[in-house]
C-alpha cells in the first residue's frame, strides 16, 4: 500500500506535466484549430531558458556574477517562450489557417525539429541538471506513508492552481467567453469591434507560455535535456485524445489521472508503465471514440 | 487536398505522354543507377522511395495523414529480419512474411484509427505507432537498443546469391517496381477513383452510398503492407533492423518525402525520398544540423511550396495526373 501510495505521487508528478502540456494544446486547438506538434520543443525551450538564465546568460554578456534564480525564472521564462510562439503565430502559422489543419501540424513539427536540433548541437543530449533549485524548496517532508521532496510536492501544488485559473478564466469569465465565441463565430465577435487576429495571437502566446512553465518547473526534477520535448509530446498526444481534444477540464482531469495510473502501473508491472497510457487510449477510443470529455460529433 | 484545384477541368490527354516520359526516365534510372550511385546507397533510396510512395497512397490519393508510418516500415524490418535469421527462411519469403505482419498490423492500426478523421486520426496513428516502438525496445527477440543485427542476405530462390552487391541491387529494383507499379494500378483502378473522391469529399462519397470507412481500411492496409515491404526488403539490404525504423522521427520524414515530391502525385514520393536521403547522407557529417536543414526544408514546403516538386512541374505543364 505504502508503495502504491508512493508511486501515485510520483505519477502525480508527471501528471501534472501532462496536464499542463494538454491544457496549452487544448488552448490552442480551442482557438487555432491546430495541434501544435512544437509543444514539446516548447517545453524543452522553457527548460532551457531557465537553465541558460541560472548558468549561461552572466558568462555569454561578460557578467559572470550573473545567476539568476528560480523565482524569476519561473515568471521570465513563460514571457520569453510565449513571446517566441507569437512570434511563430504571426510569422507562419497565420498563413495556413485557409487550408487544412493538417498542414499546421506539419508545420509546426518542421519547428519542433529545427528547435530540437539546435539544442542538440549546443547542449549534451544526455541532460544538464539544473543548478539554482531554490534554497526554500530544498529537502524533503514527510507525508506519513513516504518522505517527499519538498521541491516536487510544490510543482504538483502549483501546476494544480495554474491549471485550475486557466479552467476558470475560460469557462467562468467574460474574457473566456469572448475567447469561445471568438472560436464559434468570428466575424460576429469582430463586429463587436475586438480584434480576432490579435486574440488568436495572444491565445497562441499563452498556450505555448504554459508550455515554457512546464518547461521551468520540470527543469530541477528531470535533468534538463534536448530531447526531453520529443518523449514527453507523444504521451501528451495520447492524453488528449482520452481527454477529448479541446476540453479543458478532459486536458486536466485526463494529464493527472494518467500520471497517477502510469505511477501506479510501475508497481505491478513496471515494462508496462511505458505504454499503459496507448493502451488506454486504445480502450477509450473503442467505447467513447471523442474520447472521455470530448463532444461526439 | 492540395490537389483539389488540378482534378476538376478538361479531360486529360497531354497527362498520358508526360506520365510515359516519366516512367521512362523512371525505370532508366533504376536500372542503371549502380553505373553512377554507390549501390548500398541506391537500395536505400529505393527502399525509402517505396516508403514514401507506400505513404502517399494514403495521405495524397485518400486524405488520411496517418503518423505513425514509421511502425508499418520497422515491424517489416525487424518480423522480416528474424524470420531470415532465427527460422532460417529463404530471403523472399522472409520479406513476404514481414510484409504480411505488416498487413495485419495496418488492419488494427486502420481499423482503431479511422474512428477519427483529419488530425485526430494523425495523432491516434502516432499514439499507436508508439506502442509498436515500445515494443521494439522491450521485446526479447528485438534486441532492445541495439536492434536487430546480423541478418544473413541468403540466397534468392536457392540459387542468386544477394551477398553479391549487384544482384541484390536489381532484387531491390524489381521489389521496388512491382511495387511502384501496384500503387499505379491501385491509383487508376475504380477504386482508386473513390479513394480520391473521399478524399475531395468524405460527406459526398458516403451519400452516393460507398462504404467509406471500408475504403479507407482498405487504403490503409495495402499502404502498411507496401511499408513493410520496404522495411523488410531494406533490413535484408542493411542487414539489421534498428530502432530508428520505428521512431516517429521516420514517420515525420516519410511525410517530408512526399510533401517535397508532391502530395497525391505518382511520382513526386520518388524525388522527395531521393532529395531527403540524398541530403541526409551528404549532411551526415554536421550531426544533429541535419535535423535543422530537415525542420526548416519542412517549414519552407509548408509555406510556400505546398504542392511539391512534381506537383509543381504538373501545374507548369497544366495537367493533373503526374
Amino acid at each position: 500500500m505504502r508503495l502504491i501510495l508512493a508511486q501515485g505521487m510520483l505519477g502525480l508528478n508527471n501528471g501534472v506535466f501532462y496536464a499542463m502540456l494538454s491544457l496549452g494544446l487544448a488552448v490552442i486547438f480551442g482557438m487555432l484549430n491546430v495541434v501544435n506538434f512544437a509543444h514539446g520543443a516548447l517545453y524543452m525551450l522553457g527548460a532551457f531558458v531557465a537553465l541558460i538564465l541560472s548558468s549561461y546568460l552572466g558568462p555569454w554578456i561578460g557578467l559572470d556574477a550573473l545567476h539568476i534564480g528560480f523565482w524569476p525564472a519561473l515568471i521570465i521564462t513563460p514571457i520569453v517562450v510565449g513571446c517566441f510562439g507569437m512570434l511563430i503565430e504571426r510569422t507562419m502559422l497565420r498563413w495556413l489557417y485557409k487550408f487544412d489543419p493538417i498542414y499546421g501540424l506539419l508545420l509546426t513539427f518542421g519547428i519542433a525539429l529545427v528547435l530540437q536540433g539546435l539544442f542538440s548541437n549546443y547542449f549534451n543530449s544526455a541532460g544538464t541538471p539544473y543548478p539554482a533549485q531554490p534554497e526554500s524548496l530544498r529537502g524533503v517532508i514527510h507525508l506519513g506513508f513516504m518522505v517527499f521532496p519538498k521541491y516536487r510536492l510544490f510543482a504538483i501544488l502549483f501546476s494544480i492552481v495554474v491549471c485550475f485559473l486557466t479552467w476558470y478564466v475560460i469557462e467562468r469569465t467574460r474574457l473566456g467567453a469572448t475567447l469561445r465565441a471568438g472560436v464559434e463565430n468570428p466575424e460576429l465577435v469582430q463586429a463587436f469591434g475586438i480584434n480576432v487576429p490579435r486574440m488568436i495571437t495572444l491565445t497562441f502566446g499563452f498556450g505555448t507560455g504554459l508550455a515554457g512553465l512546464a518547461g521551468v518547473l520540470a527543469a530541477p526534477i528531470y535533468s534538463v535535456s534536448p530531447l526531453m520535448g520529443a518523449d514527453i509530446i507523444i504521451i501528451v498526444f495520447a492524453v488528449v485524445v482520452i481527454g477529448g481534444m479541446g476540453s479543458i477540464l478532459g486536458a486536466i482531469t485526463a494529464g493527472l489521472a494518467l500520471g497517477l495510473i502510469e505511477g501506479i502501473t510501475k508497481v505491478f508491472y513496471a515494462p508496462a508503465a511505458n505504454t499503459v497510457i496507448f493502451f488506454l487510449m486504445v480502450v477509450v477510443l473503442l467505447i467513447r471514440p471523442a474520447g472521455l470529455f470530448g463532444r461526439q460529433n | 487536398m492540395a490537389t483539389s484545384d488540378q482534378t476538376i477541368g478538361r479531360p486529360d490527354t497531354r497527362g498520358n505522354g508526360i506520365n510515359l516520359v516519366l516512367w521512362a526516365i523512371l525505370i532508366l534510372f533504376v536500372l542503371t543507377a549502380p553505373a553512377y550511385i554507390y549501390t548500398v546507397f541506391a537500395m536505400q533510396l529505393l527502399c525509402f522511395a517505396l516508403f514514401a510512395c507506400a505513404f502517399n497512397l494514403l495521405l495524397g490519393f485518400t486524405g488520411l495523414l496517418s503518423f505513425g508510418h514509421a511502425a508499418f516500415f520497422g515491424a517489416g524490418a525487424y518480423l522480416a529480419g528474424h524470420a531470415i535469421k532465427i527460422w532460417g527462411l529463404p530471403p523472399l519469403a522472409g520479406i513476404l512474411f514481414g510484409t504480411a505482419v505488416a498487413a495485419v498490423l495496418g488492419y488494427v492500426i486502420g481499423w482503431l484509427a479511422i474512428r477519427r478523421q483529419g488530425i485526430y486520426f494523425a495523432m491516434i496513428t502516432l499514439a499507436l505507432a508508439q506502442i509498436i516502438y515500445f515494443l521494439g525496445l522491450q521485446l526479447p527477440f528485438t534486441g532492445g537498443e541495439n536492434g536487430l543485427q546480423g541478418i544473413p542476405r541468403g540466397h534468392l530462390f536457392g540459387f542468386l546469391d544477394l551477398n553479391s552487391p549487384l544482384v541484390m541491387y536489381y532484387f531491390v529494383a524489381a521489389v521496388f517496381l512491382v511495387g511502384f507499379f501496384i500503387i499505379y494500378r491501385t491509383i487508376h483502378s475504380p477504386f482508386g477513383q473513390v479513394l480520391k473522391s473521399i478524399r475531395e469529399n468524405e460527406p459526398r462519397a458516403l451519400s452516393l452510398g460507398y462504404n467509406v470507412n471500408r475504403f479507407k481500411l482498405i487504403a490503409f492496409i495495402i499502404s502498411a503492407a507496401l511499408s513493410g515491404l520496404a522495411g523488410a526488403t531494406k533490413s535484408v539490404v542493411f542487414q539489421f533492423a534498428s530502432l530508428t525504423d520505428l521512431h516517429w522521427q521516420t514517420s515525420g520524414e516519410v511525410i517530408l518525402m512526399t510533401l517535397l515530391g508532391g502530395l497525391g502525385t505518382i511520382f513526386g514520393p520518388v524525388v522527395g525520398a531521393v532529395t531527403v536521403v540524398s541530403l541526409q547522407h551528404e549532411l551526415s557529417s554536421l550531426g544533429s544540423w541535419v535535423q535543422v536543414v530537415i525542420g526548416l526544408i519542412f517549414i519552407v514546403c509548408v509555406l510556400v511550396f505546398r504542392r511539391g516538386v512534381i506537383g509543381e512541374l504538373a501545374r507548369l505543364l497544366k495537367t493533373s495526373s503526374m
